[in-house]
């Protein structure tokens, strides 16, 4: 609904047109508790925001007319009358996406952004999911969205050339977006969740429209779909990360695991070759328990991926591949070659290949992961960890 | 933090087209140069196959391949980041070709022309 409203108002306005919506769904939760929910929740909806979208124009226009007369307004006159229709819905949206993930703000900018205007979600939703003072997200929306509003990005009309220029970060954000309901630090299963499935949301709007459903698009929805296909399985009730092997298989949701098939045949129909095709081509094989060459494959594919693009958590998963493969004995000096001491993910990895063979180093790295992750549910598991393999020595 | 191509050398063209496990191997070599963080420039393949592969020589000589003189030909490079030449020794080491079908890799610090 923002997105429509901005695109009417142009981003310089983008409160009112936020406070247009606001007001409209507040007017909607008194009314439909009187009345009831009406037959058409979404027409309903788009209708009191018009009205009261002519009732502002209405009061500007006297305001304009009397009082700032001099002051002649920039850019081109608002029309009085556009149409909550289905097309300028989802242009509307598409070009507020590519006007919110904009390169001169920050990555976690962006996000914040993207998260409460594309989104809707409060600020104190958004601290919780990033474990921020409500006041530091607030103070990063204010800066970034003055940006947007100074870099006069229409969206009234998006042209194929900023498309093409700006949809690299676009891609990028929305993956970004998503990896924060996936690995969220939050315990907060439903903020998790709902990250994620907006995520999916925008993506699919990208998908559904010519010129950003590429290859790249494709890929990066079907990784999403991957994904979000295990998010039920991978923690359980007490908010406990479960272990992929240990995961019950039978809460994958088989629907998007095709959706995301659907979309990775899309994705290959070129040459191309993106980080995200090889992240979602990892993910198909983790869908897929029992195929014995599994990890030969997801190996290829990491060894790929680390060519294009160092990280240290690709780094140590493409390790963690070549343990499934080769064995533990000879993953470990590979994994001990790649130094990420700071990283608690990096001692958890060694902890688990030494486990079965060297008790001592196996505790020590443990231990150290313990020492050094910020997460309650990760220290949770260690302890858990330790503790059994130290009952297995006691034996 | 230095830079040193590794330039890689074969001994027979026959050697040059892997089995597929070879390929795994070399690009697990590969990936755990990169895994470290230590990959410059993941290089090239330079093909010596004829039609691929000529050399120029004084008097507009033109030879085919690059094997004429030498027996050994380079198949291929890469660079990698490194404090030492010693530590960029270590990892030519750990390449799979030693097993696989012979040859040798010459270790040469780069010299950036800027």
């Amino acid at each position: 609904m923002t997105a429509v409203l901005c695109r009417h108002f142009g981003l310089k306005h983008i409160e009112i047109a936020e406070d247009i919506a606001s007001d409209t769904f507040l007017k909607a939760s008194e009314n439909w508790a009187v009345n009831g929910i009406p037959e058409n929740p979404t027409a309903w909806l788009y209708a009191v925001a018009k009205n009261k979208t002519k009732d502002y124009f209405k009061h500007i226009a006297v305001f304009e007319t009397q009082i700032k007369e001099a002051i002649k307004p920039t850019g081109p006159e608002p029309e009085q009358n556009f149409e909550f229709s289905e097309q300028n819905i989802s242009d509307s949206q598409l070009a507020m996406i590519f006007a919110v993930c904009n390169p001169t703000n920050s990555t976690e900018s962006q996000i914040c952004l993207a998260l409460q205007i594309l989104c809707g979600f409060s600020v104190e939703e958004i601290a919780n999911a990033f474990l921020t003072k409500t006041e530091t997200i607030k103070k990063r929306l204010f800066r970034s969205s003055a940006n947007i509003r100074n870099d006069n990005f229409h969206t009234q009309t998006l042209q194929e050339t900023e498309i093409k220029s700006r949809l690299d970060t676009v891609l990028k954000t929305l993956y970004l977006l998503f990896n924060e309901g996936y690995f969220s630090k939050t315990n907060n299963r439903q903020i998790r969740k709902n990250f994620c499935s907006e995520a999916v949301r925008l993506t699919l709007i990208l998908t559904d429209n010519y010129s950003t459903n590429t290859s790249q698009t494709n890929a990066l929805l079907a990784l999403m779909c991957f994904q979000s296909s295990r998010l039920e399985a991978r923690i359980n009730d007490k908010g406990e990360a479960v272990l992929f092997d240990e995961q019950d298989k039978t809460l994958w949701d088989k629907t998007l695991i095709e959706k995301g098939n659907y979309h990775l045949v899309n994705a290959c129909n070129g040459t191309e070759v993106s980080k995200y095709h090889l992240e979602a081509g990892i993910a198909h094989w983790h869908t897929t328990p029992t195929d014995q060459n599994k990890w030969q494959h997801i190996l290829q594919l990491y060894n790929q991926l680390i060519l294009i693009e160092y990280s240290p958590i690709i780094a140590l998963n493409r390790t963690f591949a070549f343990a499934k493969v080769y064995g533990h004995d000879k993953a470990i000096p590979e994994a001990e070659k790649l130094n990420l001491t700071n990283s608690n993910y990096f001692h958890e990895l060694l902890g688990y290949l030494y486990a079965d063979t060297d008790f001592d180093k196996a505790i020590y790295h443990y231990e150290q992961a313990m020492g050094l992750t910020k997460s309650k549910i990760e220290r949770q598991t260690l302890t858990k960890e330790i503790e059994r393999l130290k009952e297995q020595n006691s034996r | 933090m230095k830079e040193f191509a590794l330039i890689f050398r074969l001994k027979d063209v026959a050697d040059f087209k892997p089995s597929p496990e070879q390929m795994q191997e070399r690009m697990n070599w590969l990936a755990g140069i990169a895994s470290q963080n230590k990959l410059a420039d993941k290089g090239n393949t330079l093909l010596p196959i004829p039609g691929s592969a000529k050399t120029v020589k004084p008097n507009n000589v033109v030879t085919d391949g690059p094997y004429t003189e030498i027996k050994e030909f380079i198949s291929g490079y890469i660079v990698v980041k490194a404090e030492t030449i010693d530590e960029a020794v270590e990892m030519a080491k750990g390449n799979p070709i030693f097993d696989q079908v012979g040859g040798n890799i010459e270790v040469r610090e780069v010299l950036k022309r800027d």
